[in-house]
């Protein structure tokens, strides 16, 4: 296998309603990837496009449409798909690209344009569930949140006062991130007291949908060496999907992140990752998401990521930061592009580049893991320097 | 260079620009239809369902009986091997109480969506319903319920034969 | 060096014009069981990842990928959709197995067309929505642009479209798994009503159900396997010009570019001479002919002649599309691709039957992701 690196990163502001399309919003991820590492689109071999529904922006076939946009015409261009997990599971098949020894330098730009679809775009998450023996029920997306959030705080006994201080911090975080949608200042009981939406799930538990892209250039060690002088190794990846009878599974677990994170840890070699690991970018589309995710990545044992929450561990200068860049509660939620704004966020941590996000002490590892489907899929990238 | 870049590009809308005609949109939809093949396993579930009964298929591998019912076992991944009749009752898993339509438009009435658990289906095995006749602040993960069917003419053999789960009282 | 990867087991469920009596998850086990089956595998335990290809808009459902783990015993694995042609998954699968970190990988692709009550309308969909689907267009009309314009920069006739589309239907009869065989003279073709001038209502392959499932194995792994494997010498894929404004009307450069990339990858320097055999894509009669010379099997304007001469029938020097193509077994969406495999895989394994062609010692698969797309791959296969 040979190792791979991230050698540069771009991202668009996270906005409710871009002016740009989604192929505009694309080629401004993607310039600046390129520009910040001193390549151009004559050094890339491939392209891997990373999006979401093709209801959002309302194309079908998206990934051809978004070629241009994304720097892969005339290119092996590949577009993937795992649904919410699709953000940290581009830079996986970027990876495989490389690792493969098939090409040298691959450039990996994912893309939501969410304001497209109206009236709402939830209408896009209303066919995800099954068309026999679920959709004339009437589902929407919030119920699985809730469904999911409530089994959860059942099992463990967690409270929504601990679940908000997760909104709270990334909200905060989120302020400092020159690209975020909903930075803002705001207590436990702001969120509590928001609108119940379907109860357990209050309005400022949920990120916003949002527009936006981002781009990294992913390339090989003999290229790495060449034009970066501080190259960002993967050391990491993994991803599984569980089954699709998710009312046979018992909620308040994600397993499946469990199985995408041994699959990382192992080709890593950690043990321990809460020692080992200095960084964690875990999926947050909703408040009570980030607390779920740390268990299922092994940082604590389940149902103890509320504690670590309180107890200011995971805060960005507490032992363990956790959302350091302002997640996707707090910058934002075009879906793919949020997954791959926290492999972004790593990157420019680990080269002490965060500016006012930069978390204390030299961070030498860092997680990014999304999550998608129905309660389903984990996707996990493990990156080093 | 994030530290180093002063410029990060995308550029915010408002409603008045769009209101006052700043940026021009196009409107459009797709006409997209579909007829799914039910299949098998979920085609006797549906007919099933319109003789107001639940059924599930069991696998003789791992011992689990399954519903939805499937032709094929997953975990073991050969076919399924019998029929079995499923009680129409059965435990809420967890549930929420909803007060907006997908849209985000405020419901006049919440629905209660639910995981219940069915009765002689493998342990926590369940199937995603509504919940009804009941007061959303008494709604609790564990609650006993039991399906309330539609008039047997009104039945058309879809999930929906089952109007929603009501609690089992106690001694009732 | 990465380890060499081969295609060990393959499995299909039958090709019909519709199939009301399974569901998608149905027919993508019985596919998955005969794969299984064949490389001597048990999905549970020697499997170590999955790539999948489907698009939302052909399956009706958002987030397709949601709903392909189970009936291919995938639950609690590595999975992974890519929103492209089968071979495209191919391709990604044997890049997995040269990473080093999976040995044996299964690929699935499948056509459940005649769930679509309305798939004129989705395929429309995929069309540029600010510049050309208010002009209202069907997306054949692209086929159509198309093959005016090849017909007009190659020399190569409407007559020798028709003669393409008589020997594809003709060879699927010999095709047990073909749904559109059939015995019809290029006369018939082109009395046939147009549709999109120059293009008429039989130069249009026919959609077709289906499912392909495939398990492709390291070098090292596939000595404890029970399929003959048969090789993978060399893949590319590309896509071209995203938007029907920039887009190369007469050469399908897409094709060029992505059998460039599977040549040199296989070290094939004349194509003619360093293949037996092609299965090349043929979602309209014309693309065959296209892609004959966007792939170097013969100079470019020489593909029409080769037809007429019968160069390319199942008993001439260089046949193309012994399957009977999608014009004679059907077209099944991203699963497309993968039957052009399958068919290869039969070829050189010697077991195509009355269709064998004889000696066949490598193979080349192409397909394209049909309008309004540019995006082609190309796969070589060997036997040893």
């Amino acid at each position: 296998m040979g190792k791979v690196a991230v050698v540069g990163a771009g991202m668009t502001r996270f906005v409710r309603r871009a002016q740009e399309t989604g192929k505009e919003l694309s080629y401004l991820a993607a310039r600046m990837a390129l520009d910040s590492c001193g390549l151009t689109l004559k050094d890339v071999d491939a392209v891997v496009v990373g999006s979401a529904p093709d209801a959002f922006d309302g194309v079908h076939m998206k990934g051809e449409y978004l070629a241009d946009g994304s720097g892969g015409w005339q290119k092996p261009t590949l577009r993937c798909f795992v649904g919410g997990a699709t953000g940290v599971f581009a830079p996986i098949v970027g990876w495989y690209h490389v690792a493969s020894g098939q090409f040298d330098t691959v450039l990996v730009v994912c893309e939501e344009k969410m304001s497209s679809c109206h009236p709402h775009p939830q209408g896009a998450f209303l066919t995800i569930f099954d068309h026999t023996t679920e959709r004339a029920l009437g589902p929407n997306l919030l119920w699985i949140f809730a469904l999911e959030m409530n089994r959860y705080m059942t099992v463990h006994g967690i409270t929504k006062e601990e679940i908000a201080l997760v909104a709270v911090k990334n909200k905060k975080n989120a302020l400092d991130h020159p690209c975020a949608h909903l930075g803002s200042e705001i207590t436990v009981d702001d969120v509590l007291n928001s609108e119940v939406m379907a109860w357990p799930v209050n309005r400022l538990d949920v990120s916003p949908a949002s527009d936006g892209a981002a781009a990294i250039v992913m390339c090989s060690e003999r290229v790495a060496k060449r034009v970066s002088d501080r190259p960002v190794w993967v050391e990491g990846v993994g991803w599984h999907l569980d089954t699709a009878y998710w009312t046979n599974r018992d909620l308040y677990y994600p397993r499946y992140v469990e199985y995408a994170a041994r699959m990382a840890y192992d080709m890593a070699g950690i043990k321990e990752p809460r020692k080992e690991i200095n960084i964690v970018e875990p999926y947050d589309p909703f408040d009570y998401k980030e607390l779920h995710h740390l268990e299922g990545l092994l940082f604590c044992k389940p149902g103890e990521a509320a504690k670590l929450t309180v107890d200011g561990v995971t805060a960005r200068d507490g032992d363990l930061p956790v959302c350091p860049s302002g997640g996707l509660l707090g910058v934002g939620n075009p879906i793919a592009a949020a997954g791959l704004m926290k492999v972004c966020e790593l990157f420019w941590q680990l080269r002490g580049e965060a500016g006012r996000r930069q978390v204390p002490g030299q961070p030498r590892r860092g997680l990014a893991q999304a999550w998608g489907d129905l309660m389903q899929v984990g996707t996990v990238v493990i990156l080093g320097i | 260079m994030s530290v180093k870049i002063t410029h990060w590009p995308g550029t915010s809308l408002s409603s008045a620009d769009f209101a006052e005609g700043r940026v021009l949109t196009v409107r459009g939809g797709v006409k997209a239809e579909y007829a799914w093949d039910a299949g098998v396993a979920i085609g006797r579930y549906l007919e099933e369902l319109k003789r107001g009964r639940l059924v599930a298929r069991r696998c003789d591998g791992c011992r689990r009986v399954l519903v939805p019912p499937r032709m094929f076992c997953e975990e073991c991944f050969r076919p399924t091997d019998a029929w079995v009749r499923l009680a129409d009752t059965g435990t809420v898993q967890t549930f929420s109480i909803s007060y907006v339509r997908w849209d985000m438009v405020r419901l006049t009435e919440p629905e209660i969506p639910a995981v219940i658990a069915i009765d002689g289906a493998s342990p926590g095995y369940g199937i995603l319903h509504l919940l009804g006749e009941v007061d959303p602040k008494e709604v609790r993960v564990g609650m006993r319920v039991k399906a309330v069917w539609k008039d047997p003419a009104e039945r058309r053999g879809a999930i929906t034969d089952i109007r929603y789960w009501a609690p089992i009282r106690e001694g009732g | 060096m990465p380890e060499r990867v081969a295609i060990v087991g393959v499995g299909f469920s039958d090709l019909r014009s519709c199939t009301p009596g399974v569901s998608y998850k149905e027919m993508m086990f019985e596919a998955a069981t005969r794969a299984y089956h064949d490389a001597g595998v048990d999905p549970r335990k020697d499997v170590h990842s999955f790539v999948c290809v489907s698009e939302d808009f052909w399956e009706g459902t958002s987030i397709f990928d949601e709903y392909v783990p189970d009936q291919l015993g995938a639950a609690l694995r590595p999975v992974q959709t890519i929103t492209g042609d089968g071979i495209q998954a191919l391709c990604c699968a044997a890049m997995l197995i040269r990473t080093g970190t999976a040995r044996v990988v299964v690929v699935e692709g499948h056509s459940k067309y005649s769930d679509m009550r309305t798939p004129h309308h989705i395929q429309q969909f995929a069309m540029d929505p600010i510049l050309n689907r208010p002009l209202g267009a069907h997306a054949n009309l692209v086929a159509g642009l198309e093959m005016s314009r090849y017909l007009y920069e190659s020399g190569n006739t409407r007559e020798q479209c028709a003669m393409v589309v008589a020997k594809n239907r003709h060879q699927a009869l010999l095709n047990p798994l073909a749904a559109y065989g059939a015995r019809i003279t290029p006369d018939d073709v082109l009395a046939a009503p147009p549709t999109f001038f120059p293009l008429g209502e039989l130069d249009a392959a026919r959609p077709a159900d289906g499912c392909f499932v495939m398990v492709l194995a390291a070098e090292s792994a596939v000595r404890d396997m029970a399929g003959q494997p048969v090789w993978i010498a060399g893949y590319g894929w590309c896509t071209d010009a995203p938007s029907l404004e920039s887009r190369e009307w007469g050469e399908a450069a897409y094709a060029r570019l992505a059998a460039e990339q599977a040549y040199r990858m296989a070290g094939i320097a004349s194509p003619l001479r360093d293949l037996d055999f092609a299965e090349l894509d043929d979602a309209f009669s014309y693309k065959e002919l296209q892609h004959m010379e966007a792939l170097r099997l013969c100079r470019p304007g020489e593909a029409g002649e080769w037809v007429e001469d019968g160069v390319t029938r199942l008993d001439g020097e260089f046949p193309v599309n012994p399957s009977g193509g999608s014009l004679g077994v059907g077209h099944l969406l991203e699963a497309t691709g993968l039957h052009r495999v399958y068919e290869t895989v039969l070829q050189l394994r010697g077991e195509a039957g009355p269709r064998q062609v004889p000696g066949a010692r490598r193979g080349l698969a192409q397909s394209w992701r049909h309008v309004p797309t540019t995006t082609g791959a190309v796969i070589i296969l060997e036997r040893e």
